[in-house]
């Protein structure tokens, strides 16, 4: 772990920011932030979840929580054209023909999609 | 009494700044005609012999320049001074991963002319975790692996091998005496990222590392066919 942590705690710095930010022009209070999170996006739920609450720390975003929605790789198969949910992240093919493919359609997501106010 | 608490829309992505960022890096290092090529991999796979060697064997015919990253020390420049090339480290601190806003400060700083560079190099923090989610501004990035590390490694971190362009087996000279299987690397090399470009080589020995910078010339000469387009 040791210094993988420290990627995590940046990137809930930047949320619990850009949170601020939003709450700060709208003139509200922050109960929760919602964030969708790919499986190919290199962050690690568990470790974003607990540097979200030292973030929050001394901001006026103490107390919240962050509410996260996991984004599943989908790709795109150049033989069936269609978009497809991978069934592993170590097998980038085609669930249904088995064709290889890099085409990645989601999973890259490290996005703040909404706010609970009050 | 308090109003009752309600879902408002917003749609950011948290690493925005990094990826404005290292647009504008890009958009600047077309310009200049300089290709730019980043190496990601875990401590001790062999990034600064790798960037030593590429960089030695470059000088003759191209002009070439280094960023390396590390957490505290300045090793690495010392030792990539030897290639006589320019090299400017970069030290984290406590981050494990490079910024596209320190690729820009350490460009500055320096005071490059990067208008008189062929190939500028930038060596990543030993992580194989972190870095793939930042962008550099990067035309290729190459991701390494040493004989060393166990055939699975790609299952391990597909997510920095789909952030990657290339990938590179280094300390070849050792495959025999560790038993290295290639033949499994590379299938899960193309398991976790179809169509991978895949070179095998040792930079101790130099074998196999004319086809890699061949590559990288080809690459150099078509990207600036693209510009002039």
């Amino acid at each position: 772990m040791g210094i993988e942590a420290m990627h995590e705690l940046s990137i809930a710095m930047s949320i619990v920011e850009m949170a601020q930010e939003e709450a700060l022009q709208r003139g509200v209070q922050v109960n929760a932030v919602h964030l969708k999170l790919g499986a190919l996006s290199g962050v690690v739920k568990e470790a974003l979840l607990s540097s979200y609450e030292m973030a929050c720390d001394d901001t006026p975003l103490r107390g919240s929580r962050l509410v996260i929605e996991d984004v599943p790789v989908v790709i795109f198969c150049p033989h069936c054209k269609v978009q497809r949910p991978l069934s592993s992240i170590q097998l980038f093919c085609c669930a249904e023909c088995g064709t290889p493919t890099s085409e990645i359609v989601h999973g890259k997501e490290l996005e703040v999609v909404a706010l609970e106010i009050q | 009494m308090s109003p009752e608490p309600r879902l408002v829309e917003v749609r950011r992505n948290v690493l925005k700044q990094n990826d404005v960022v290292a647009r504008a890096l890009r958009h600047r290092f077309h310009a200049a005609g300089v290709f730019v090529v980043s190496l990601v991999s875990s401590p001790g796979s062999g990034k600064t012999a790798f960037l030593e060697k590429t960089l030695t064997a470059l000088r003759p015919r191209y002009r070439v320049a280094a960023l390396v990253g590390d957490l505290a020390t300045e090793n690495d420049a010392a030792r990539l001074a030897r290639s006589q090339a320019p090299v400017k480290q970069i030290i984290t601190g406590t981050l494990c991963h490079l910024e596209a806003a320190m690729v820009e400060n350490a460009v500055d700083e320096e005071g490059w002319d990067l208008g008189q560079l062929d190939f500028l190099f930038i060596e990543n923090v030993g992580n194989l975790v972190c870095p793939s989610s930042y962008d550099l501004g990067e035309d290729l990035r190459v991701v390494l692996l040493s004989v060393t590390e166990g055939e699975d490694k790609p299952l391990k971190y597909p997510t920095i091998f789909n952030s990657a362009d290339v990938a590179v087996i280094t300390k070849s000279d050792l495959a025999e005496a560790v038993e290295f299987d290639s033949g499994a690397m590379r299938r899960n090399i193309q398991a976790v990222r179809p169509g991978m470009r895949v070179f095998q080589l040792s930079a101790k020995t130099g074998a196999g590392v004319e086809g890699y910078l061949g590559f990288l010339a080809e690459r150099l000469a078509e990207s600036r066919t693209m510009a002039a387009v």
